[in-house]
């Protein structure tokens, strides 16, 4: 390194000069200063909560919570605790945010195929689609949808289908099946129906790489998953019940409610979320190379199978991470639901935050739970990536 | 009109900005700060008829931001000098926790754990109130123990969520609740009947019904199933300031009960033809040091009553039965009349 005839200030104007040694130096400093505004922050924050003589910790979740929750997926009552109050709402922006990537995907496949269509009408339609709900702000959709919802009929002039579901402005009420004990044999045959589709499934693809012989596996799964249960529950004599929902003096009873808000909040969701996978599925379709087309033309595949069979799977290698943005960004949309009384995680969040005081603990708990269903959608989607990536080494 | 419509938002800016600055603001004398300022920052509703709402030329007016005034004229000299900021229920205490505000005037109910564990202090009632429920008349029921299986609707924040969850279990019955973040949309569900009743305090139900188009087609229920002494309050930890606060609330309460008007306080503050009465005296400064003891002029509730009227004015002016709400005094009445206000001595 430094040659024994240097000066000392030579060597340490070299030790300067040196790119490599300052970058370092420069990396080293940053983290400390980094470092230091947390450790600032943190010490004051503390610091200030003492101050102020509010109390901090996580010990306010075994408290009451005292308030009632409309939807609820687990057992809840007023007399349980906060840490389960944050559980139902944690499981509603679950709920609402499957419920909605699953409705946006489909939405966004469709437009995006219908944009790219030589129809003029139908790649017109799409377009105003897109251009109409990607440029409006999702919190006017989300209030637009459940304004058009509570303008519905009232309770008393419900809309009925069939006498046994009705729709109003406060939601959709449907029959819940009530199931009997015998029922657990036919979900046990419903799970061995699933798990049978999953071999099925592995042998005939691998029967048609061999030997290029296809076998309906949609159609024998279907008779696996469904067709089996199905029969056996004839022979069981029908262990399941509907319970029908009846008017009652304010609202009807028993059957289940889906409410306006939920409504109101997946259908916003999923027609934004929808029109931005729309453009992702039509630049990944445009990404794939026109002699593939061609080719699949000239070998005289039908449309169907060549969409299915050469333009998907290689425009899913380029939608893939566009579309895990586009899944993270409608779960983090959610919290929207709080303007029109949707009970997610942030809305009772925000009341136990009132009711306990604990600012700091339930912001938390809001950025753990958002980055945990965050990282779990990216963990997911990178696997499927993985998979898909892998079609093209072979 | 500041209406945080995303409570998360400033609670997340709370958390973030507000916290850390708070060393350089919490131990400084609120009293300095807002004369430094010439203006007092007040925490108001976001919009509620009597209590706190813009009137046709734009101005804040109501019960709650009379007392905003009268805090700021006896602290300032000039009830103008006032910055009203409007509050929803959720995001009232961290605002007045980080000092955004120096006081918060907002239909709070005072409750053991807001004034014990949120850090704050309650300075007095200034209106006695309790949670009732407002319904469609032809619903056809007479009492709130009818309303098994309704739906409610209810803004969120509030100890009324607490109330209603309280009462439907103890009288076990079954109910709905439809919980929205601001009286604007809640009534709005309500008027589109999302929910059958709708519940806030008696006074506020009172205030939402003046704004409906058939008022008379709404009726309140009977029942009142909370105590909602609602009432000013400030941070912990700057007494003076608190007792500021209070001695402006009790100095409107005895200024009805000894007869002081906003017509005649400036000729019962004279020194040589004033008032006889030594409580009036030492209240309106021309006799003994009381202003200086608050830190404030010597005629501090003088200006304070000159400027807003005493409590009976006030609330004729914006809740009385010649006002769109029609509110008799009820609890409200002085000791003296039969209701429960009740200022301690000046002495």
């Amino acid at each position: 390194m430094a040659a024994p005839s240097r000066t000392r200030i030579q060597q340490i104007s070299y030790l300067w000069t040196d790119e490599r040694l300052r970058g370092i130096a420069f990396q080293l400093l940053v983290t400390a200063s980094l470092a230091l505004f947390f450790a600032f922050i943190i010490w004051n924050t503390a610091t200030n909560l003492k101050h102020a003589g509010l109390a901090s910790g996580y010990g306010f979740l075994q408290d009451a919570a005292s308030f009632d929750i409309n939807q609820r997926l687990i057992d809840y009552d007023s007399t349980s605790s906060y840490g389960r109050a944050f559980l139902v709402g944690g499981l509603n922006t679950v709920l609402v945010a499957v419920l909605g990537i699953a409705a946006a995907t489909f939405i966004g496949f469709l437009v995006g195929l219908m944009r790219l269509s030589s129809n003029f009408l139908v790649s017109r339609i799409a377009a105003v689609y897109v251009e109409l709900t990607r440029n409006i702000p999702l919190l006017l959709q989300i209030i637009f949808w459940w304004v058009i919802i509570l303008a519905l009929p009232r309770v008393r002039d419900s809309i009925s289908v069939g006498d046994v579901l009705f729709l109003n402005n406060r939601g959709v009420r449907m029959p819940q099946p009530i199931f009997e004990d015998a029922f657990q044999f036919v979900l046990a045959l419903i799970i061995a129906g699933s798990i049978g589709t999953f071999f099925l499934a592995r042998w005939a693809r691998k029967r048609h790489e061999l030997t290029g012989r296809t076998f309906p596996v949609g159609w024998s799964s279907i008779g696996l998953i469904f067709g089996l249960p199905g029969l056996s529950m004839l022979f069981l004599g029908l262990p399941v019940s509907l319970e029908i929902p009846l008017q009652g003096k304010f609202n009807f009873e028993g059957g289940f409610n889906v409410t306006p808000e939920l409504i109101a909040l997946w259908l916003a969701l999923s027609l934004y979320t929808g029109a931005f996978i729309s453009e992702v599925v039509r630049s990944g379709i445009l990404a794939v190379d026109k002699g593939q087309i061609e080719a699949a033309r000239a070998v005289g595949l039908p449309p169907g199978l060549r969409t299915r069979k050469i333009i998907l799977p290689q425009a899913l290698r380029v939608i893939i991470p566009p579309l895990t943005n586009q899944y993270l960004n409608l779960t983090k949309n959610s919290s929207l639901a709080v303007v029109i009384g949707y009970q997610d995680i942030v809305s009772i969040g925000e009341t136990v935050l009132n009711q306990s005081g604990q600012a700091l603990e339930v912001i938390s708990i809001y950025m753990a739970f958002y980055l945990t269903l965050s990282l779990l959608t990216s963990l997911l989607m990178n696997w499927y990536n993985k998979r898909t990536a892998l079609v093209r080494e072979r | 009109m500041i209406a945080l419509t995303r409570p998360g938002l400033s609670y997340a800016v709370f958390a973030a900005f507000v916290l850390p600055a708070m060393v350089g603001t919490a131990q400084a004398a609120t009293l300095d700060d807002v004369r430094a300022a010439d203006e007092l920052k007040c925490g108001i509703n976001t919009g509620l008829a009597g209590f706190a709402n813009t009137d046709d030329a734009g101005n804040w007016v109501g019960f709650d931001v009379d007392y905003c005034k009268a805090l700021a004229a006896a602290v300032l000299g000039d009830a103008d000098k006032v910055q009203y900021v409007s509050l929803t229920g959720k995001n009232r205490f961290p605002a007045l926790q980080a000092g955004e505000i120096e006081v918060l005037a907002r239909n709070t109910t005072w409750t053991f754990s807001r004034d014990v564990d949120l850090g704050l202090t309650f300075v007095g009632v200034n209106y006695y109130d309790g949670q009732g429920f407002i319904g469609p008349k032809s619903l056809g029921i007479s009492s709130a123990g009818e309303l098994d299986g309704a739906s409610v609707c209810i803004q969120t924040g509030t100890t009324t969520e607490l109330n209603l969850a309280d009462f439907f279990r103890t009288n076990n019955i079954s109910y709905e609740p439809v919980p929205i973040e601001t009286n604007a949309e809640a009534r709005a569900a309500y008027e589109a009947e999302r929910c059958d009743v709708y519940t806030s305090d008696a006074s506020g139900l009172a205030a939402t019904r003046a704004t409906f188009d058939n008022p008379n087609d709404h009726m309140i229920l009977p029942e009142i199933i909370s105590k909602e002494p609602l009432g000013p309050l400030v941070r912990h930890g700057d007494d003076q300031w608190a007792d500021i606060a209070r001695w402006v609330l009790n100095a409107l309460i005895s200024a009805e009960e000894l007869g002081v008007t906003q017509g005649n306080v400036e000729a019962l503050a004279q020194k040589d033809g004033g008032s006889d009465n030594p409580e009036i005296q030492r209240m309106l400064g021309s006799e003994g040091s009381m202003g200086a003891m608050l830190g404030l002029d010597a005629d501090w509730a003088a200006k304070a009553i000159k400027a807003v009227g005493n409590y009976g004015e006030i609330f004729a002016r914006h809740l009385g039965p010649d006002t769109r709400l029609g509110l008799e005094r009820g609890l409200n009445a002085l000791y003296t009349n039969g209701g429960i206000l009740y200022s301690p001595p000046f002495r």
